[in-house]
């Protein structure tokens, strides 16, 4: 029982973590632009 | 060099950048990771440029920039670096996109609190007592609160604005679920009660919120399609001042009698009269033909056509809401209002099912008062009642069909806007066709070349392939179809207004304009070889499925007919060969009247058109299609847009649409047996929050397995 009470508010702050982080991705406009996303890991760096 | 632009680089501080501006272009001919360096890099090294950043999905560019440069320098700017470029009138302000990000959010949120509560629930279920028990349903009740609250809102807004006009719709009887077992579940909590129900509040949330952003992307992803088909009409213009200097302002500043001056490759901000100087104007969106009209001082030009040719000095006769597009606009607006009054699918089965849900759920209430089971009981029996009964499945079983459907379609080159619009084209009984550019192609097609020799054909590839006049581009395209090899010419050249010339051997050989008759209504070039001419004449082809098309729309029981703004004399050969009748001379508002009179006879209407004269009919109709090669107006307007030369899209539409409707009933009928099952065993009290989980994801299941089988509608 006494377990619980640390368990389950580690738990509940990792899936919170998860949640915050996801929060953090949407506003940061990652999910803006997928197929930028995709095409700009091939643009040659020294040109 | 990528990421760059992520990170606006320091601010010299000689240059004193202190009145940044941001401004957006739509550069349609970006694709791939070189174009991106290289507009980002290119206008990065541009002085007065801050920042670009491109974003591909959407092929817009966001340029920070010093306030001194004007959209015609960043436009210059972009070309400069080999890309065709629009400035995008309002940056930033993107409704749809915002509330597709809300219920994201929403859903996230939802996903996270159900999960969460689920697992503890599931100890619950597996035994936990007591103490245990009764601080799991605390921690469910700490996460549920604020979820519902925050979730919730999409559906609570929606239900509140429906029950404030007096009408109910799906989201009535979500709210009123959702709140009264939410709010059971804490009165439960409070007493130390056995069930507390907060799982299935929160799962039926997420559910629900799956379905709307399902329904919110596929609306987003359309509009995107469209969106880049679209060009803006000028953001504003130089305009040219008493002193003969020359300064920019803004479309909204503009006023009659103001001289504006517009360079090749611009837009006119406002409708005018040419002054001074000679072009070519295309006015595509009026139109959707894209041969360009030619102009001279004393003409009219509206606002929105492109300058193609040379400079030109503009009067301004109307500006902003006075000018013809406006008006147009407006036409189409009023005529959109039928559209907007018809109630969707979901929202009609929930005319029938809210009430009867909230009938049923009272009587079991009131039935087991009579039997004496208390207060306390009766409630936890009626809360029981309305959760199972809340059409989850009917929630996600419509947006769920309707993405499934539009995927297909979208995969074999159409867009359609949203699901209501799959929906009405799926009622339409009558197909009513414009002429040109929808049942024909909307460009010059060469009619007689199969009378010339081999070796003329070769000549004729090798004269017009240097040429962009639109009948050299027809017949380059229509030789090159059948595989002609160009002759070697020499002397090649290009005379404007004159034709082409060159040299084949010592023979003299040339195409141009027809000197011996002039034609009115065909168009036609001469092709001359020596001392000998062949005339060579063009007419506007009917697209190559058009007969079979209209064929199949009537086999699907559609009755179809031509309107067209042209001359009867030149409907009757498509009439004849597409055996449909054809209405000629209708104007604008004749269509719409037509339409109107269909209407009013009981009939349902598609219409497929293609010009701005189409517009009011095609906001007008039950339902509607237009060609990728329309008018911007046009696009807007119609519920679907179909890519390439095949009329055929437009007969798979509606039945990949009818299918969609039956699959949609179909989940309907799985839902209403779900609940012909589960409904009894709530009413008699057997359902615990253990049945209400199992019974709620696995209806869901169901109905989107049943969805996916939509996956080849589009045939």
């Amino acid at each position: 029982m006494t377990g619980l009470t640390v368990l389950i508010p580690i738990a509940l702050s990792l899936g919170l973590l998860g949640l915050a982080a996801f929060f953090w991705a949407l506003g940061s406009g990652q999910f803006d632009d997928s197929d930028g996303a995709a095409a700009r890991i091939l643009i040659d760096d020294d040109e | 060099m990528a990421s760059q632009a992520l990170i606006p680089p320091a601010t010299d501080s000689e240059t004193d950048i202190d009145t940044t501006q941001i401004s957006l272009f739509a550069v349609p001919g970006m694709h791939c990771a070189g174009c991106i360096g290289k507009i980002e890099n290119g206008l990065a090294r541009t002085p007065g440029i801050a920042s670009a950043r491109v974003n591909l999905s959407a092929k817009r560019v966001t340029i920070q920039h010093d306030s001194a440069l004007s959209p015609p320098d960043l436009r210059a700017a972009i070309a400069a670096l080999g890309f065709e470029a629009e400035p995008l009138a309002d940056p930033g302000v993107d409704v749809a996109a915002a509330e597709n990000r809300m219920l994201i959010r929403a859903l996230a949120v939802a996903g996270f609190a159900a999960m969460n509560i689920m697992l503890l629930s599931v100890s619950v279920w597996s035994g936990a007592e007591g103490g245990t028990r009764q601080m799991f349903h605390w921690l469910s009740a700490l996460i549920a609160l604020p979820t519902v609250a925050y979730a919730g809102r999409p559906f609570f807004r929606s239900a509140w604005a429906a029950v404030r006009q007096g009408r109910t719709n799906m989201d009535v009887p979500i709210s009123i679920g959702v709140l009264l077992t939410t709010g059971m579940s804490v009165y439960e909590t409070l007493i130390g009660g056995e069930d507390a129900w907060f799982d299935g509040a929160v799962m039926l949330l997420f559910f629900l919120l799956a379905g709307r952003c399902l329904d919110s992307l596929m609306r987003g992803r359309a509009r995107a399609g469209v969106a880049a088909l679209l060009k803006q009409s000028a953001p504003g213009a130089m305009l040219l001042d008493d002193s003969g200097q020359s300064r920019w302002v803004a479309a909204s500043a503009l006023r009659p009698g103001m001289v504006m001056l517009v360079a090749a490759g611009e837009r006119l901000a406002a409708d005018g009269r040419v002054m001074e100087g000679e072009s070519g104007i295309d006015i595509a969106f009026l139109t959707g033909e894209s041969a360009p009209v030619r102009v001279r001082p004393g003409d009219l030009v509206q606002a929105g056509a492109l300058n193609i040719d040379g400079p030109i000095r503009v009067v301004v006769t109307a500006a902003g809401p006075d000018t013809v597009i406006a008006d147009i606009a407006r036409l189409m607006e009023e005529a959109a209002q039928g559209k907007s009054r018809y109630v969707r699918l979901a929202d009609r089965a929930a005319r029938y099912y809210a009430p009867s849900v909230h009938l049923l759920s009272a009587l079991s209430f009131a039935g087991w008062m009579i039997v004496g089971a208390g207060m306390h009981q009766s409630l936890l029996i009626a809360v029981a009642v309305l959760l199972i009964t809340c059409p989850c499945a009917l929630g996600l079983a419509v947006p769920a069909a309707q993405i499934v459907a539009c995927g297909a379609l979208m995969k074999r080159g159409v867009l359609v806007k949203d699901g209501s619009a799959l929906e009405r084209l799926a009622e339409v009984d009558e197909a009513l066709f414009d002429k040109t550019g929808t049942l024909t192609l909307g460009r010059p097609v060469p009619r007689d070349l199969a009378g010339l020799a081999a070796e003329d054909r070769a000549v004729l590839l090798a004269l017009v392939q240097g040429s962009r006049h639109p009948l050299s581009v027809a017949l380059r395209q229509a030789l090159e179809g059948e595989g002609v090899v160009p002759a070697a010419l020499t002397d090649l050249r290009e005379q404007a207004g004159e034709g082409m010339t060159g040299r084949l051997g010592d023979e003299a050989v040339a195409l141009g304009r027809p000197r011996s008759l002039i034609t009115l209504f065909d168009l036609a070039a001469e092709y001359r070889r020596g001392d000998q001419a062949v005339l060579l004449r063009f007419t506007d082809a009917l697209r190559p499925d058009a007969v079979e098309t209209l064929a199949d729309l009537r086999a699907m029981g559609l009755k179809t007919l031509i309107a067209s703004g042209d001359r009867p004399e030149a409907l009757t050969e498509i009439a004849r060969q597409t055996e449909t009748t054809a209405i000629g001379h209708l104007r604008p508002q004749d269509k719409l009247a037509l339409i109107e009179r269909l209407r009013a006879s009981g009939h349902r209407v598609l219409m497929v058109g293609d010009g701005l004269n189409d517009g009011p009919a095609l906001a007008a109709g039950h339902a509607s299609m237009a060609p990728a090669s329309a008018s911007d107006a046009s696009q807007l307007a119609a519920d679907a847009v179909f890519l390439g030369d095949r009329l055929a899209p437009v007969a798979m539409a509606v039945r990949a649409a009818r299918r969609t409707v039956r699959v949609v009933k179909q989940n309907f009928a799985l839902a209403i047996g779900y609940n012909v099952f589960a409904v009894p065993l709530a009413i008699a009290g057997h359902v615990t929050p253990l049945v209400a989980a199992i019974a709620m994801s696995t209806s869901s299941l169901i109905v989107i397995a049943n969805a996916l089988r939509l996956k080849a509608a589009a045939r």
